[in-house]
This record gives structure tokens, sequence and C-alpha cells, in this order.
């Protein structure tokens, strides 16, 4: 009886030896990267986005104010639990001083909760849904590159305004596919045109001709393709297999550029699309996808793009104000102007939307492309008034002050 | 008998102490949660050997009520669990009805394929957030009495719980009512011809289990502030089996040990080695199933207990 | 346009040629889930990850080894299918005297690892695998346009079904099987090599998966997570054919995949439990399965 009540005990110990102490947060300023990247999204940022930072903290010489910075990475598999404990992990025992979120808007909301609790500067960088900078603001949050309104803005609002009067809507089933599906449908009907129905299909489909043959059954004119990723790439293949885009236009509400160079452009050739940025839009832009290109082997997307920017950003922030402390860096960010490669008189909103410049544009045919990577064609260029809006998001707390 | 209640007084001392030893309460809370789950599993699996492959259902679905309640509806932390608690326990009665008719892998199927059934209906419902999950869910306090804000009462409130659900258990596995259940698993047809409703003991345990299995998920959606899918997902159903045979399904303390490895090891190993981490998590299955099936403490109990096994897995 | 239940025709007919199709897949996956319950009596958990080795295994040929389709739909079954048969020597073998409950527990490990092993070679979003060229294009039905390959799906997972139905219930070997289900011992007595037998038969019923896995490559993508959630829908339509009927399992297959098909049109937000709700209430009505003996 003894030994037995000894080997429970022993085994317990060994259990509690084995749990994770408590890190002492040392003289560093810790950046945090929570993306995708391994799911739908990898390619989107992935490997890319973390090069992208460290590509803006060599620029800042790998120090500010005398502390060295590091990166930590990790891969939240879309799942909004693994994105928060981690977020909530590395706050409490890492000494987080700022958090980068890569894809998924679902991911990103329950970070910004987190965010807001433990006060670490959050930029949502990947993700598109508005409602970050709505009902689910932050004091602490930024949503840097892009929104599902400027998304809806930008594309939706051309195609109507070409004669696309009646749309049906293959959405993401995630907050993000749901938000952005409303920026596009309000769009569309704000123009004149109709929305016959909307089918909402898991994050991951690879199969999506039960959802497009709903589509096709609707009548309508145009399909919304209300997702991103993968999920974009496999739902506009679907359709040219069952001849549905002989029938129905498709809309890509959001494509990066490497859901176009995976497609190819004899498949996407034609599609209108709206970016914050691309690689061939001038010298700087060049010169950023020059380097990036030498490590990557492929043109950054605009939200890797992004990622380097608000790393930047974030640095001559904490440089300015000589403290890492949340409070004094969030209002400096909320101050100052940006401008860098990645846009030019850009400011942060009440409501912590980055507004910026925004570009809607129409993807080349085979024809029309001169060298690799030559894929995208201006269409329009929107202030970042026109497709945000100039007053901040009623919804948000933040915004009533 | 006080050597075992001196191993008791160990890990009790042990348990009141951990957050002042540096350990990160959150971890350590999740531990208990698990823990509590795993229990609650081997109130099934060890005691009537019934393997329900769908117990995530009744563990996520109590979390998303609790977690619904307290979030949007402005419930009371104690009112949320004991809601959350009710609706697991009443799916408990609808799966396990349907369940116990069946045995063995028949049981286990079906239990499987009604929990996908609450899975996708989570997935659809308005109320869990589908994709996205609940998200910010407020600890509150305990009847508006003492906070449950900060991580330390809450990790004594979570560590109350979970003694006493372990201390219940130990009751119900030692009632007359328990014996009976060991008597249906070691042999059912004779139970039923001394005249047993052998159907209706196993699902008074199904539903037992089911609901503490549910109090673990709303104590452990208040803990973490979230529920997401992966909570009702069938991984998180086979990570609880995992749990209890590693540790050693039918001892108390098993699935308690078990809880602690399987959590540990995914905590660590998920940094290190990504992806991998299923796949070391299979092959521990492989080798529990293969040449460990009493799981770590069984093992232990029956080497060093020695010849006198038997005796000793009686007076436990 | 003609319409039932206030849907158009069109739509229905579409959406149960869709069902068709995944009905073929449930019929061949279940088939192989009901030979190997059937003789073994073990409940193979790993037959999604089988599947989904089998879709890998036709993707890696093509990319790295050169390997066609039409080899690939060779190939890639009997690779698995061996693989199969060590798993089966190695550690299932081990496990005939024990409660039916560890092999369970053991293929489920056996799944766990080989869709981390995948995961981590190839990621967790999808690979896709072209569509062969013989079968490219569609067929225009008037209500939709069907991809020629889909046809195919149909065509060729019906023919296995059939042959395999003919093989079990028709020739001498498969009535060796037959009697050995029902009496091991006996048919040892006979001088029959069981454990050959039972070793061939988790083989072959792996490689229907791979071959389900083969055939499913350019339909949905690859990717190590395709048999996860498919495995569980299979076991329901297992338990609604009832265990271990070779006929039940390919008819309660393709009747499920139509209904399935059905409920997307009349109540799509149902489509993934209706397999779910019809197992419930068949056990509550018929607990040994609509094809069920006992």
């Amino acid at each position: 009886m003894m030994r037995k009540s000894m080997t429970g005990a022993f085994g317990a110990l060994l259990g509690l030896c084995a749990y994770p102490q408590v890190a002492a947060a040392g003289d560093q300023i810790v950046i945090g990267d929570i993306d995708d990247l391994s799911g739908v999204y990898a390619d989107v940022q992935g490997q890319g986005g973390v090069e992208a930072a460290n590509m803006a903290i060599a620029d800042m010489g790998g120090t500010v104010l005398g502390k060295k910075i590091i990166v930590l990475s990790v891969d939240h598999q879309n799942k909004p639990d693994i994105g928060a404990s981690k977020f909530r992990e590395w706050a409490d025992q890492n000494g987080l001083n700022m958090l980068l979120g890569g894809s998924n808007t679902g991911v990103s909301i329950a970070m910004a909760k987190v965010a807001a609790a433990k006060k670490v500067p959050f930029f949502a960088v990947g993700a598109g849904g508005a409602s970050l900078t709505g009902a689910d603001c932050t004091a602490y949050s930024i949503h840097y590159a892009y929104d599902t309104t400027a998304l809806g803005n930008g594309t939706a609002s051309a195609i109507v305004k070409q004669g696309g009067k009646t749309w049906f809507f293959v959405t993401a089933d995630y907050a993000f596919g749901t938000q952005l599906q409303e920026a596009a449908a309000r769009v569309v009907t704000a123009n004149g045109g109709k929305v016959l129905g909307a089918v909402r299909a898991p994050l991951g489909t690879t199969d999506y001709s039960s959802f497009l043959l709903q589509a096709q059954a609707s009548g309508a004119q145009v399909l919304g393709l209300a997702n991103a990723g993968t999920d974009f790439s496999n739902s506009l293949k679907g359709a040219n297999e069952f001849g549905i885009t002989k029938t129905m236009k498709p809309a890509a509400l959001l494509a990066f550029i490497s859901d176009i160079h995976s497609l190819t452009l004899q498949t996407a050739q034609g599609l209108y699309l709206t970016t914050a940025w691309y690689w061939d839009l001038n010298e700087e832009t060049r010169a950023f996808a020059q380097r990036f290109f030498a490590k990557m082997h492929r043109e950054p997307t605009m939200t890797q793009a992004a990622y380097y920017s608000a790393t930047l950003q974030y640095l001559k922030a904490v440089k300015t104000v000589g403290s890492t402390d949340p409070d004094l860096v969030m209002a400096e960010l909320k101050k100052a102007k940006i401008n860098d490669m990645f846009t030019k008189n850009g400011y942060i909103r009440a409501d912590g939307l980055m507004v910026h410049t925004m570009y809607v544009m129409q993807v080349k045919t085979p024809a029309e492309s001169k060298y690799p990577w030559d894929y995208y064609k201006v269409i329009k260029v929107m202030s970042g008034e026109e497709a945000d809006g100039s007053q901040p998001d009623p919804a948000c707390s933040l915004a009533k002050k | 008998m006080r050597a075992h209640t001196g191993m008791y007084v160990v890990l009790s001392i042990m348990a009141l102490a951990a957050p002042f030893l540096g350990l990160y309460p959150v971890f350590l809370m999740k531990l208990l949660c698990f823990a509590m789950f795993a229990c609650a599993f081997n109130l099934l699996l060890g005691y009537t050997k019934m393997l329900s492959f769908g117990h995530a259902a009744y563990f996520g679905s109590s979390a998303y009520v609790t977690g619904w309640l307290v979030t949007t509806h402005g419930w009371g932390t104690i009112e949320g669990i004991a809601a959350g608690v009710a609706v697991a326990m009443a799916l408990g009665l609808m799966i396990g009805a349907i369940a116990v008719r069946r045995e063995g892998i028949y049981f286990a199927m079906i239990t499987l394929a009604l929990s996908q059934l609450v899975f996708f209906v989570c997935l659809q419902a308005e109320f869990t957030g589908g994709e996205n999950g609940l998200q910010g869910i407020p600890r509150g306090s305990i009847f508006g009495i003492i906070g449950l804000g900060r991580d330390r009462a809450m990790y004594y409130f979570v560590l109350a719980a979970f003694v006493a659900v372990y201390v219940l258990i130990r009751r119900i596995v030692h009632s007359p009512f328990g014996q009976i259940l060991k008597a249906i698993r070691a042999n059912e047809l004779r139970a039923i011809s001394l005249g047993y409703k052998v159907d209706r003991y196993k699902l008074v345990a199904f539903v037992l289990s089911a609901s503490l299995a549910g109090l673990a998920g709303s104590l452990k959606a208040l803990v973490l502030g979230f529920v997401t899918l992966s909570d009702v997902s069938q991984g998180t159903s086979g990570e609880v089996i995992l749990m209890t045979l590693l540790g050693g399904s039918g001892t108390f303390l098993g699935p308690v040990v078990g809880a602690n490895l399987v959590v540990t090891l995914q905590e660590y190993l998920s940094d290190l080695v990504g992806a991998w981490v299923s796949v070391i998590i299979g092959a521990i299955f492989v080798v529990c199933v293969m040449i460990f099936r009493r799981g770590f403490v069984g093992e232990i109990q029956r080497r060093f207990a020695g010849r006198a096994g038997e005796f000793a897995k009686r007076a436990d | 346009m003609t319409a039932v239940f206030g849907v158009p025709l069109p739509a229905i007919l579409g959406q149960l040629m869709l069902g068709l199709v995944n009905g073929s897949f449930y019929a061949l996956l279940s088939l192989g889930l009901a030979v190997i319950f059937g003789l073994l009596g073990v409940v193979n958990f790993a037959h999604g990850a089988f599947y989904m080795l089998g879709a890998f295994a036709a993707y890696i040929g093509l990319q790295f080894l050169g390997v066609n389709y039409w080899c690939a739909l060779v190939l890639a079954p009997l690779a698995v299918g061996f693989l199969g048969v060590a798993i089966e020597r190695l550690f299932l073998r081990h496990l005939y005297q024990l409660d039916p409950l560890y092999g369970l527990l053991l293929t489920f490990g056996i799944a766990l690892i080989a869709e981390g092993i995948m995961r981590g070679l190839f990621g967790s979003s999808g690979r896709s695998y072209p569509v062969p060229d013989l079968l490219r294009g569609g067929f225009n039905l008037g209500f939709m346009v069907l991809p020629v390959y889909r046809a195919w799906v149909v065509l060729a997972s019906l023919t296995v079904c059939g042959l395999t139905w003919f093989f079990i219930e028709r020739t001498r070997l498969g009535a060796m099987l037959r009697a050995a289900t029902e009496n091991a011992r006996l048919v040892q007595a006979f001088g029959i090599n069981v454990p050959l037998l039972v070793m061939s038969t988790y083989g072959a019923g792996v490689a229907l998966a791979a071959l389900a896995g083969v055939l499913a490559a350019p339909v949905i993508q690859v990717s190590p997570l395709m048999g996860s959630s498919l495995v569980i829908v299979v076991f329901a339509v297992v338990v609604i054919g009832g265990m271990g009927s070779i006929i039940g399992a390919i008819v309660s297959g393709l009747v499920l995949g139509l209904i399935e098909g059905l409920t997307k049109v009349i109540y799509p937000e149902a489509s993934n439990i209706v397999v779910f709700v019809i197992m419930a209430v068949v056990l509550i009505w018929r607990p040994t399965g609509l094809f069920g003996r006992e």
C-alpha cells in the first residue's frame, strides 16, 4: 500500500516537473506572428509574411532602443481557439510587445479580444472582416491592409456599373465570408442591382459542385465568390468544369496575386479585383519586390507587403516615444502619417482602420502579359476615403469619442 | 488505507501550491478541465466498458450553452454552468437511449455518428457562432460574491470543482449502483438473469458521464474565454479516449495522469514539431493498444503490487 | 420550368446527379468496410486514411514518378493494399482474441499517424490532381453540364461493387470466405489457410478504399484530411445497411448519396446531418440495420 502511494506521488511529481514554467521577460522587443502557415491561406502570407517582417526588422538595424527584436511565429490552423490561446500565452509568458495577425477574420476577432484584455497592440493584416474596426474594435487593434468594405466598394461596384445587375454569392462560411458578402451586397443594391441568393460553403471545401449548381439554378448574371485563397481558386475551377462560367460572370471579391499565379492567366483573365498594393506599381514597390523575390522566389502579395509596413511603422513608433508602453505607442501610431513603400499618407482612424489608397485591377490576358508576374492593369485608383468612407464605423465604441 | 490517504494529501498540497510555483495558471486550469473530462469518460469506459466515441458532444455543447448564456444573456457563472450541464445531461439521455440498445463496436459507432450530428448542429446553429465560435466569454463571479476574473481565484474554483467530481465518481463506483455496473461489465447475461434491468443501469451511467463531461466543458469555456468547433469535434472525442487509455482505464487516478500527459505533450510538441504532433499521438495510441493496455497507473499498480495485484485492484 | 416543392426540376436533377456521384464513393468505401468487418470483426477506423493514402499515392505517382492516372488506378490500390497487409500482420493479428474495441482503437491510431505524416509532408491544404485527358469535358444534359469524369466515377465504382459482390457471393473463394466468417476454426480444420485468407481480405478491403481515393483525386483535391470526415459518414452508411452485409453496404451507400443530394435542394442546412438522422431512425426501428441478420 505504501509503495502504491509512493508511485502515485512520484508519477504526479514527474508530471509537475514537465509543466511549462513562466519565462522571465527579457530585455528585448518581441513581435508575434499568428497566421495560417499550412492551410488554405498559407500561400497568401505564410512564411512570406514572416520574411517580410524580418526585412522590416533588418531595415531598422535589428535593434530599437538598444533592445534586440525577435519574431515568434505559429500556425493557427484557421482555428480561433489556437490563435487566441497562443496570443494569451505569449502575452502572459513571453513578454510579447506586438502581434501581427495573419489570414482569417474569425481568428483575428478572437485575437482582438485578447489584445484588449492583455493590452498588446495588434495589427490585423491578413484578415479582411470590417467588423475588426466596427463591432469588434478595440483600443489596441489596427486593421492595416484592406477590409471587406473596401473590397465591396472596389470590385462589386465596378462590375455592377458594367451591367452585372443580378448576383448570387458563394460564401465562405465564417466571419470573413459573411462580412464580404454583406459589403458586396450593399454595394450591389445601392447601385440598382439585386441579390438573388447566397450559399455558404465551409472553409476548405474542395468540391464546389453542389453549391455551384445552386448558383446556376438561381439564374443570376454574376457569380459572386465571397471567399479567398484556395477556396477561391477551387470554386472558380469548379465553375469552369461545370460550364457555369459560360452563363454567369464570376466576380472575385478577394483575390491575391498568389491565387492568380496558381490559377494561371488562362483561367483568371479578365477578372476584376481590388488590392491595396501591387508589386509593379512604382520604383519603390519594385525594389521591395526584388528583395523579397530573392528570398521567397515569388512576388509578394499585398498582405506580405503590409506585414513589412506594419512592422516598420510599429518599430518607428516605439523609437519615437522611446518605450514599448502599449498606450503611448498606440497614441503615436494614431497620430503619425504612414509613408513607406506600402502606401503614401495613410493614417489610422479612431476606430483603428488604416485608411489608404486602394486599386481596382483587372487581370491581364495571356497576350497582354509581357514578363513573369505581369498580371494586373490598373482600372481605378480609389482614395482611402472612397474605399472605406470618411467617417469611423459607428458600430465601434471608440468612434463616438 | 492510511498510505492511500497519504498519497492524496501529497497530491492535494501540490495542487494547492501549484500556482505559487511559477506554473502558468491558465495551463493548470486547462489540465484540470481535461482531467475532469477524462474522469467522467472513465466512469463509462472503465466501469461499464462502454466505449463512447463521441464524448466531445457533451463536453462541447455544454461549453457552448454556458458560453452563450453568460456572454449574450448576462447569466451568472453558476447558473450558466448549471444550464450547460443540464443540456449535456439531456443530450446524454437522448443519445444514450439510442446507443445502449447495442453493445461494443456498434455502441462506439453509434455514439460517434450521433456526436457528428451534434457537431454539424453546432456548426450551423446561430448561437454557436459557427466557424468563428464564441469569444470573449466573461468568467463572472460566484453569485456576485467572489470574482473569478483573476487567474488564481479561477484556479481554486476549478480545482474545487475537480475535487468534487473526483470524490463523486469514487462514491458512485463504490456505491451499490457502481457494484451493479461492475457486475454488468463482468457478465451482462448473468446480471440480466439476476433480474437487473441492464439497459437502464447503463443509461444512467451514460447520462452521469455525459453530465460530468459537460461540467468539464463549461469550466473550460470559462477558463479560456472561448468555445470553438474543436470542442465538439471528433478529435476531442479521440483525445479523451487516449487520455483514459494511456493513464489506465478503470483506475481512479489513471485518467488524471493520462490527461496531464496528453495535454502537456501537446503543449510542448506543437511548438517543436507542428503537424507531426498527431503522428506522435497516433503512435502512442498504437503502443497503448498493442502492449500497454493497462495504462500507466494500471501498469504501476500491477508491477508494484506484484502477486497481490488482484487484491490491490479490489482495495482501490 | 417545371417545379417540385417550389424547386425547379433542373436543380433537383442536378443535385441528384451529384448525389449519385457521392453515393458511388460511399458505396465503394462502405463495401470495403463491410468486407473487413464481416471476416475480421474489426471496425476499420483507418478506412478514411487508406482512402486518403490512395489519392496521395496517385498524386505522388504523377508528380514524382511519372505514373499516369490509368496506371495509378491499378498501382495505388496495390501499394496501399500491401501496406494494409503489413499492418494486419504486424498489429491487427495480435488483437483478434481481445475485445473488438481494441481493433477500433488501433486503427484510429493508425489513421492519426497516416494523416499526420501526410500533413507534415504536404501541408493541410489540398494538392490538385488533373483530370486525365481522355475524360475531360462534359455532357450537356440540358439541366446541367455533367463532367465526363464524374460519369466515369459512377460507372467505375458500380462495376467494382458489382464484381466484388459477384466474387464473394458466387465464386468458390468467396464461399470459403463466407464460411470462414461463420466459423473460422471449422474452415481451418478443412485445411484452408485462414490467417492468409484474413490477411488478404484486409488487404483487399483496404485496396478498395485506396481505389476510391484514386477515383476521388481529380474530383475533390488530394488532401490529408479528406478521409477523416468521410469515414464517419461511411460508418453511418454501414450501420444503416447492416454491419457486414455486402449488398446492404452497396445499396445504402448509393441511396444515401441520392438522399443527401435531394436534401441539398429542399433544405440545404440539413444535408450534412441527414445521414445521421436516418441512422438514428433505422436504429430505433431495426437495431440490426436494413439488411442485417441476427
